[in-house]
């Protein structure tokens, strides 16, 4: 096991060298590139990283430009995770074998969205945990397919106006509730499942220290604050994340091999889940007389969702 | 971790799936990812099996569909190592996307394909179906006749597609059931040859080598594109040949074994030629023998390389027969066979006069017999003495029903 990397504090942590450059065609304000870093900063060791297709790899390796000082694969939508897999068991093919150029033991991540998670690359994922690999799947959860502007996926939540479900005369947007993702690959009997924020720079550095140090496929659902499709202006993306996070909107919390939950940050002033919904133009239509109802009912499942969580804490279970 | 070494006798008695699995073993491959389908499932079991025995060193990772299987197998080559895999039709089939993104990252993997038909109607036995479905990837295709040639082309397989300037991912084919499943006697190398014959993997852009980064799989627009995929085809037209040459001339200095770009049999004073792949060239062999007994100077031409197409051993195959014959186990479903069309491509600015008819046979495991090849030859000549083809250009042999023709 190697050592954890040790922060002290923001500045610090947001000077130490990048492996991830700036220099990338991500949107201003996009979260991806903040989650990315705090990533990759977690930890001195060496890396080997994939992307699926989506807004991360067309905006971070295009031909001839790189922005990945580290080892880095993209193949195609749905398999960014088993590239890395394949990856891993070629490391451990080549250390058995004495075969290694460097006998040093990498961290495996793979970063996809949700379309490529919960849709399109949902049966690798489950193969790559199935199996065991070695690795780390990050999804930087916007809810939406964003790199071809706005289609629904299954993490698009309730009420939220998409390309593919737009709200209009007769319609309020998408009608299915976000999938459960962290139950589904904590089911899988993952080492570590966790929910994070960028904002909450902190508990997302322990997240994912957590998962580097567990033995086995770790599941890390990202928040990643859209500026171009949840439609707020990009100065706002760390605004519109803490209104995420202390409405409970997108809780964060930790389920430690399949079984423990622990809730990982609990906001002082818990915010209306209304105020988050009214900074995004995606649910802008939900402010009319007769969507009203689903704000409500969007708050009761936040509150059902929270205490469902607070009692499997509780329960240690 | 120790393995061992598997003693062999000089001749042993295996089908082309294990004779394939044998070759797997002895190049001592780093990574397998694998899916079972059949009929390749007991190259995939073999395999398992050696690794269950300690033979077998590397990692064997068991995936969840064929599309994973070659994604594990592209995350693994990347990485840096040698990485193997088999499939047939719909694995094939669903591994399409992936066959493109290895061929287009030049990644050296050895894909063994067992040929199989493609659904529907679901089918599990031998056409050319699935070898057609991939002729267009980017991949090198070999194709196996027997179950010594599945052994064999395997590590020719490894040699070429590992080589630094060639940098492209190789499929071996043998025919489904036919080849397959039926045991025949196998020539075979001790461990020690037959791995220094392919030699130690050397890696090149590999993930694995932590001092030096390196990015796979990049995006490229209208800008590079089309230069990248220019330059993996001029490396297929101008670099994969002269090296499957090499590496035929270095088997056949080793083994005695001689392979061909292109295959001619009873070709040298031949009027009439049949062009096939798989094991009908060996049934077609055997034909043109008994129809030279009648005075039809009949010849074989096999395809070995289908890809890189072999346009100029074609056409020196071809250049002095008056009447040829294309047979395709593939159903064209809506056009000429590609055999067919790829001859008349390859003949059509040369000085050659000869017809050329084209044979729609075999789909779905059914039987090519020697009847079907005696009247087909007896065409070929009739064509031959005429001067023009004087059946229809596309007719299907061995359906039931009237007999079906077309252009």
């Amino acid at each position: 096991m190697s050592e954890i990397k040790k922060i002290k504090n923001l500045k610090e942590f947001s000077t130490s060298a990048d492996r991830f450059e700036g220099a990338n065609l991500l949107c201003p304000g996009c979260a991806h590139s903040i989650i990315v870093r705090e990533v990759l900063n977690a930890t001195n060791d060496d890396l080997i990283l994939s992307a699926a297709t989506g807004c991360l790899e067309v905006c971070t390796a295009v031909y001839p430009y790189t922005s990945w000082d580290a080892s880095w694969i993209h193949i195609g939508f749905e398999n960014g995770s088993t590239a890395v897999a394949g990856a891993e068991a070629m490391h451990k093919a080549l250390k058995r074998k004495g075969r290694l150029k460097q006998d040093r033991d990498p961290k495996f991540v793979s970063f996809a969205g949700d379309g490529a998670s919960y849709d399109i690359g949902f049966q690798w994922i489950s193969g790559c945990f199935e199996r065991g690999h070695n690795m780390m799947h990050v999804v930087l959860d916007n809810e939406v397919y964003a790199n071809t502007g706005g289609q629904r996926s299954s993490s698009t939540p309730i009420g939220s106006s998409a390309t593919t479900s737009p709200a209009g005369r007769i319609s309020y947007g998408e009608k299915k509730n976000k999938k459960d993702m962290l139950a589904i690959m904590a089911a899988h009997g993952s080492p570590y499942v966790a929910q994070v924020a960028p904002n909450k720079w902190k508990n997302m550095i322990k997240a994912i220290q957590h998962g580097f140090e567990a033995e086995g496929p770790v599941f890390i659902n990202a928040m990643s604050a859209c500026t171009t499709e949840w439609k707020f202006a990009p100065e706002d993306t760390i605004a519109i994340s803490d209104l995420a996070t202390d409405s409970l909107v997108f809780p964060l919390y930790e389920i430690i091999d399949g079984q423990k939950l622990n809730i990982t940050y609990r906001p002082k002033n818990v915010v209306p889940v209304e105020e988050y919904l009214a900074a995004q133009g995606r649910f802008k239509h939900l402010f009319k007389d007769q969507y009203k109802y689903l704000i409500k009912e969007w708050q009761e499942r936040v509150d059902q969702k929270w205490d469902y969580l607070q009692r499997r804490e509780e329960a240690s279970v | 971790m120790a393995f061992d070494k598997m003693e062999l006798r000089d001749i042993e008695v295996w089908d082309g799936n294990f004779a394939a699995a044998q070759a797997m073993r002895q190049v001592q491959i780093d990574v397998v990812a694998a899916y079972p389908i059949t009929p390749s499932t007991p190259i995939v079991e073999g395999y398992a099996k050696f690794l269950a025995d300690g033979y077998v060193e590397g990692e064997f990772v068991m995936v969840e569909s064929e599309h994973a299987a070659m994604s594990g197998c592209i995350g693994a080559a990347a990485a840096g190592g040698r990485v193997a895999t088999a499939t047939s039709s719909q694995g094939f089939a669903l591994m399409v996307e992936t066959l493109y993104q290895s061929s287009g990252m030049r990644l050296p993997i050895v894909l063994n394909v067992v040929n199989r038909a493609l659904a529907a109607p679901l089918n599990v036995n031998g056409d050319h179906s699935d070898m057609y479905l991939g002729r267009d990837s980017g991949w090198i295709q070999l194709d196996a006749y027997s179950p010594q040639e599945a052994y064999d082309l395997n590590f020719i397989a490894f040699k070429v597609s590992e080589d630094h300037d060639v940098r492209l991912p190789c499929m071996v084919h043998q025919d489904g059931f036919m080849t397959s499943h039926t045991a025949q006697g196998v020539k075979t190398f001790t461990d020690e040859v037959a791995y220094d014959f392919v030699g130690e993997y050397k890696p090149m852009n590999d993930m694995l080598d932590l001092d030096h980064p390196v990015t796979h799989g990049v995006q490229t627009e209208e800008d590079w594109h089309f230069e990248h995929k220019a330059r993996q085809h001029n490396d297929l037209m101008t670099k994969v040949m002269p090296k499957i040459q090499e590496v035929f001339d270095a088997f056949e200095e080793l083994s005695g074994r001689k392979y061909n770009i292109v295959e001619q049999y009873d070709m040298d004073d031949a009027d009439v030629a049949v062009v096939c792949m798989g094991t009908s060239v060996e049934t077609a062999r055997e034909v043109a023998k008994e129809m030279r007994a009648e005075g039809i100077k009949a010849g074989v031409v096999g395809i070995r390389v289908l890809r890189p197409y072999p346009f100029a051993q074609i056409i020196e195959a071809l250049k002095d027969i008056k009447s040829i014959a294309a047979l395709d186990r593939s159903s064209p479903n809506g056009a000429p066979g590609m055999l067919f069309n790829e001859l008349a491509g390859a003949l059509y600015n040369t000085d050659s006069k000869a017809t050329l008819s084209g044979y729609v046979y075999g789909l779905g495991g059914r039987d090519l017999t020697k009847a079907h090849l005696t009247d087909l030859y007896k065409e070929l000549q009739a064509n031959a003495d005429a001067g023009k083809v004087l059946t229809p250009l596309q007719q299907f042999i061995g359906v039931r029903g009237p007999k079906l023709t077309f252009l």
